[in-house]
């Protein structure tokens, strides 16, 4: 790009800083304005969880973080909808196998408890999927053509996990309940875990899936296969998954 | 405000923007992504600081550590493509999908293992 | 007050960073970093605003947002990631049949078949 624009740019891109900055002090400056934070934590104990930031996500807004599973769901599908994913590494030395062999089981079990932990500490769905989805890309690396996800089918199935027990939860609600995801005070703890679980394994299985980088090595080809120059070649991703 | 924490906050976010500046600045993929790495975990130790230990985990894991991932894979692919790798092996469209497999001596994503060793 | 003015004016910083690299660099994979430097500019504006002094609880709320915003944000990377991906395999596919067409004919007739949408 040409120098000056980028010299023109910048000081337009100052100027606007500036103005921010000059809008943000006037606010920090000027009235307190009502905050949600006091409601939140003056609430908690109707949530069901004792942590504020889990109870934020899945109860006082759990439209907001159901939604945001459908954004990475409708992600995924956008990945998947470019073609089929690129092959896998070549099995890795023994250094980075014997690391993933020690490094998986801790995330996994990491995983769990962040998940269990989120009810009354730091933690929760999103960082217990986030280490899942870490677990997907070390495997990947490591040679494991599907980054630890199983089969295309049930993969599937994985990825609208979340979206759907949530939605599930949230219908059963409005129809025998007092309204959609509005949870009755005795469950709503349990029904909070459930819908963590089935979201943690989705964003988990995600993430992993959108490093895989397209739909996944499945048995249909979208091609017809007499037409695919290198079908001769020996297919040893599918002998090493 | 104590004097001491005052500077201890001038030098975690003075080195946070440096971070930032080199990342946006560095013209090489590889260095520019592995920049932005070291930004995003420097950003959640900011954040641990500012009393959101939920934020700053998940900013570890998810923003630095998969979106990094993410980045780092497309810098191997686009040095590999300007120094002058055959693209003709790039997997995609529907070359790969009657081979999932590939011939892993040609094809170039799979010098990973030998680099993460 | 102070430490927020000082914090938030760093994620503002950051945002106006991200917003000129965005904008003046070319590859799409610095693009990609200057996109998501202005969007932890904005997420750390949130945790700052979020932050009520040292001691005090601070407000849930910002972080639940700054929580799923990060989450968006690396799925629309990863989407953005792919897309380009399948742009230059397919861009490079071009050429190369290109070149083919007029070095070696035998490669020709691939290019169809490479630039055509993924049937399903």
């Amino acid at each position: 790009m040409n120098r000056d624009l980028a010299l023109l740019i910048g000081i337009l891109v100052s100027l606007f800083a500036a103005l921010l900055l000059w809008i943000f002090y006037a606010t920090l400056v000027g009235d307190p304005v009502a905050r949600l934070g006091p409601l939140a934590l003056e609430q908690l104990p109707a949530s069901g969880v004792s942590h504020p930031v889990t109870a934020v996500l899945l109860n006082y807004r759990a439209y907001d973080t159901l939604l945001e599973l459908a954004v990475l769901l409708v992600a995924l599908l956008g990945i998947w909808s470019l073609g089929p994913a690129p092959s896998g590494f070549r099995p890795a030395g023994p250094a980075l196998t014997v690391l993933a062999n020690w490094i998986l089981p801790l995330a996994i079990l990491t995983s769990g408890y962040l998940l269990w932990v989120g009810g009354h500490a730091p933690g929760g769905a999103f960082q217990a999927g986030a280490l899942l989805g870490s677990a997907g890309v070390l495997l990947r690396l490591a040679g494991h053509e599907r980054a630890g996800l199983p089969a295309e089918a049930a993969q599937r199935w994985l990825v609208v996990a979340g979206v759907a027990v949530f939605l599930m939860v949230g219908l059963l609600l409005a129809a025998f309940g007092e309204g959609f995801l509005t949870y009755p005070k005795a469950v709503a703890k349990w029904l909070i875990l459930l819908i963590e679980t089935a979201a943690t394994l989705a964003i988990g299985a995600t993430l992993a899936a959108a490093y895989v980088g397209g739909r996944p090595p499945g048995i249909r080809s979208p091609c017809p296969s007499s037409e695919s120059p290198s079908s001769g070649n020996p297919s040893s991703g599918h002998a090493r998954s | 405000m104590p004097l001491l924490l005052l500077l201890f906050d001038t030098i975690l976010l003075t080195t946070l923007i440096g971070l930032a500046i080199a990342a946006v600045l560095s013209a090489e993929p590889r260095s520019a992504v592995m920049l932005f790495i070291a930004f995003g975990l420097w950003l959640s130790l900011v954040w641990a600081r500012l009393g959101a230990p939920d934020v700053a985990l998940a900013e570890a894991a998810i923003g630095a550590g998969i979106g990094g991932a993410l980045m780092l894979s497309a810098a191997r692919r686009k040095v590999r493509r300007d120094s002058g790798g055959d693209p003709s092996h790039e997997p995609s469209g529907c070359d790969a999908s009657g081979d999932p497999g590939g011939d892993p001596s040609s094809n170039p994503d799979n010098t990973a293992g030998e680099e993460a060793q | 007050m102070n430490a927020a003015f000082l914090y938030g004016s760093a994620g503002i910083l950051l945002f106006a960073l991200g917003l000129w690299s965005f904008l003046v660099h070319e590859p799409l994979l610095r693009k990609l970093i200057g996109f998501n430097i202005m969007g932890s500019g904005v997420f750390h504006l949130f945790i700052a605003v979020a932050h009520n002094g040292d001691g005090a609880a601070p407000d849930p709320v910002p972080h639940a947002l700054v929580l799923t915003g990060i989450v968006v944000a690396v799925s629309a990377t990863a989407l953005a990631l792919a897309l380009n991906s399948r742009l230059e395999a397919a861009a490079a596919k071009a050429s190369d049949a290109e070149a083919g067409s007029r070095g070696a004919p035998e490669r020709a007739p691939s290019s169809a078949h490479h630039l055509r949408w993924p049937s399903q």
